[in-house]
């Protein structure tokens, strides 16, 4: 048993932080350090970077373009990044829609979509959940009717992730409705600028920028050279994708980072005049999370270490789910409760612009307070989403035999 | 034991209740919270008439005289409504500590609080206390006939509405120590006077105030030299009880509509309610809202308690069941509503808010934990 990386391993970590010294703005490095929103472009500058330096799709096997890492590898470039203050990769087109199209697209459908993705030239979102199906997403009822070479499909996405910034949508519908729920589903790709597409923003609790929309689709006409695979077996697609992601479901790099921040917090967090970090409690509460974390990332790290390239899903990734969004979260807590009273101040535009930049907003507070709250309110979403924590609970117990 | 209303105490609480159901629907609530001002005079007029900024004033004063009991019930009533007026700020706490003093500057002030005619905030906190009451740095210094006051508050609730300011300031001593605290009646249109106002997580007006060189008379002091701190933890505790209460009855709110949801929202062929994970989550909510019932009425007994020590430990014990009781229900209210618990458009998210805010008012679990370890 060893618990180093090797010396390859090392060597690549290297080659990954020297180039995040070198390559990542100070402004985006800033933004995702304060905890501010970032843009589109910011984004897709930071996309265009990782592709000029060959390493545009860190996932995806060398005949495609990608970098034919290895889930460690993959590990150690996602873990480093999100410490370093580099934006999250947008999974959309990267990590959901290429995979499946790399299993199960034509050659015409992989040659078509697949390098704008790594060039970052298209924006994807997906449209899974409904109204009336999200837990239960096999009850979706958004129907897809064959008309000639197109699908005409009617009906309603909601919880789509900026879906507002998206040039395409990988979709799922019902195209037969006689069929066993999971039966008679299939998987479109969906032009966002298509007539009958609208897209209309969801206000969240946090008041901050815009992040997720209900998507109406009204008689959509998409071709059927945009169907991927097989009539009705679009339920195999979609579990084959949500099964596909393990490297960063646990994001242990963005609990680090959002750990140091808010050890730093503590420091300028005052109590009686003193910094926070004196007060024993409040430094217990901060290491017990830290402990968590180690733990977490031993778990992340066997994981990988086991994954085959083809070995089925087990309860890994829920585990890791699990307990990767439970640490994010007390982290976020313990960032409000380190502001004290200046948790209450909800500044709004901080998320957007940083209050230093806003002259009609002067600051009030230590300067980690601005977003702390905003963020403990948003983060509430990361049991929810992807599965909630309880589904997660219920696939585990079943995979050990209940 | 008796843990029933009396007749009198339940009429005021039906009074209110039926007001705040019926002039502060949630689309009211919304519509306020969106406006330029964050309130409504009118609902605030409403809320006079009513007798609630007369409820804590003397009856000599012109007020109903009523005290922590009344209290709870005006804040068990009026909570899940989530009235942005300054009920808590004006009517519980700047009474509570206004009548604590005899002069002039205390009785003319309360007679307009009873009326409704003025709001009063009380402008303690500062930055570098988190929320320990006794950490004073601002100043108060002699001026010609009267004093003057420099230093800088922190997150005064409804300030910006307020017409006069409660304003403490240290004429002796360091930071920390409990003698030396003076306070000062102060209109917010004093010249020195700087305010930064914001919207306050739960859609509520604060601000932080800067008293640069404020001159106030003699007869602005509430009370002997260096002897406010007594007067305004008195005060406090009062206003913490008051919220515990509150926030009972935002969480009894909580539970039912998530309830509510459980029993309607449909996946996988049946209502989620029939889930035991879920239902069993609800039990947990459900336990800590009744653990938490117990301490708001403990709070309330003992908020103007003359034995400190019983006070202290009392609303120190409230506030960790309260605050814990609080994230717990909020959070899984949330949760158990799903992406729609995470939306502007639902109450859930409203009320999980004024429960964040009310977990850290007047010091969230761990202060009052240690707090009450060390009493």
């Amino acid at each position: 048993m060893n618990l180093e990386f090797t010396a390859e391993e090392r060597a690549f970590r290297d080659e990954v932080r020297a180039f995040l010294r070198e390559r990542l703005p100070q402004s985006v490095r800033d933004k995702v350090l304060d905890g501010r929103d970032l843009s589109r472009d910011d984004y897709l500058a930071w996309q265009r970077r990782l592709y000029e330096q060959g390493w545009g799709a860190v996932n995806w096997p060398k005949q495609f373009g990608g970098t034919g890492w290895n889930a460690v590898q993959q590990y150690i470039f996602e873990e480093e990044s999100a410490e370093a203050g580099a934006p999250r990769l947008i999974p959309f087109g990267l990590k959901m829609v290429a995979p499946v199209l790399m299993a199960f697209g034509t050659p015409e459908q992989q040659q078509r979509f697949l390098p704008p993705i790594l060039s970052s030239e298209t924006w994807w979102c997906q449209g899974y959940s409904e109204p009336g199906a999200g837990s239960d997403l096999a009850s979706l009822r958004t129907r897809a009717v064959r008309d000639g070479d197109h699908f005409v499909v009617n009906g309603q996405k909601t919880w789509n992730t900026l879906g507002h910034f998206a040039d395409w949508m990988f979709c799922l519908v019902r195209t037969d409705p006689d069929a066993k729920q999971q039966s008679g589903i299939s998987f479109l790709l969906i032009d966002m600028k298509s007539p009958g597409v609208s897209v209309r923003p969801i206000a969240l609790l946090d008041g901050g920028g815009r992040e997720v929309n209900d998507i109406f689709l009204e008689n959509v006409r998409v071709p059927v050279a945009n169907l991927v695979g097989e009539e009705n077996r679009g339920w195999t697609y979609a579990k084959f994708l949500l099964g596909h992601e393990r490297t960063s479901i646990a994001g242990v790099g963005s609990a680090k980072r959002e750990l140091s921040r808010l050890k730093r917090a503590a420091r300028e967090g005052r109590r009686d005049g003193r910094s926070l970090l004196d007060d024993p409690l409040f430094a217990a509460r901060i290491a017990r999370i830290e402990i968590d974390l180690m733990a977490l990332e031993i778990t992340n790290l066997r994981v990988l270490s086991e994954e085959g390239a083809s070995r089925a899903p087990g309860p890994e990734a829920s585990i890791l789910k699990i307990k990767g969004t439970e640490i994010q979260q007390a982290i976020s807590e313990l960032m409000m409760h380190a502001a004290g009273l200046y948790a209450l101040p909800l500044q709004v535009e901080a998320m957007e612009a940083g209050w230093q930049s806003d002259p009609t907003m002067p600051p009030v507070g230590p300067s980690f307070a601005a977003t702390a709250t905003s963020a403990y309110l948003n983060q509430r979403k990361l049991s929810i989403f992807g599965g909630t924590n309880e589904i997660q609970k219920n696939i585990v117990a079943k995979m050990m035999g209940l | 034991m008796d843990f029933e209303f009396s007749d009198e105490q339940r009429q005021l609480r039906e009074a209110v209740e039926g007001f705040a159901t019926k002039e502060y629907t949630f689309d009211r609530l919304r519509a306020i919270k969106r406006s330029g001002a964050g309130w409504d005079p009118a609902v605030w007029r409403g809320l006079a008439e009513l007798g609630v900024t007369a409820l804590n004033v003397p009856a000599a004063l012109g007020g109903l005289g009523y005290g922590p009991t009344e209290t709870l019930a005006l804040m068990d009533a009026s909570g899940p409504s989530l009235l942005l007026e300054p009920i808590l700020t004006s009517a519980v706490i700047a009474t509570a500590l206004l009548r604590q003093f005899d002069g002039a500057s205390a009785t003319e002030l309360l007679r307009a609080l009873a009326a409704g005619d003025r709001i009063a905030a009380l402008a303690h906190f500062e930055p570098s206390s988190r929320f320990e009451t006794r950490w004073v740095e601002s100043r108060v210094t002699p001026a010609g006939p009267g004093f003057r006051l420099d230093g800088h508050k922190a997150v005064v609730a409804h300030a910006g509405l307020a017409q006069v300011l409660l304003v403490s300031a240290r004429s002796r001593g360091e930071a920390g120590d409990a003698e030396g605290v003076s306070l000062f009646v102060v209109p917010r249109d004093t010249p020195g006077l700087t305010l930064t106002e914001y919207l306050t997580v739960d859609g509520q007006r604060a601000a932080d105030i800067r008293l640069d060189g404020v001159r106030v008379p003699e007869s602005s002091r509430l009370g002997g030299e260096g002897e406010a701190l007594a007067p305004i933890e008195a005060a406090l505790d009062v206003g913490l009880a008051a919220v515990c209460a509150e926030a009972v009855s935002i969480m009894q709110a909580l539970v039912r509509a998530t309830v509510e949801y459980l029993n309607t929202r449909q996946q996988f062929g049946q209502p989620i309610g029939r889930f035991q994970a879920l239902q069993h989550r609800v039990a947990d909510m459900t336990v800590h809202l009744e653990q938490a019932r117990s301490m708001s009425y403990l709070a309330a007994m003992r908020c103007a308690s003359t034995d400190l020590e019983e006070r202290r430990r009392a609303l120190s014990a409230a506030k960790v069941v309260i605050a814990e009781a609080a994230r717990f229900v909020g959070q899984q209210a949330v949760q158990l509503h799903g992406g729609m618990g995470m939306t502007d458009e639902l109450k859930v998210s409203h009320w999980f808010k004024r429960l964040t805010a009310i977990e850290i008012l007047f010091g969230d679990g761990d202060f009052h934990l240690q707090r009450f370890a060390a009493a």
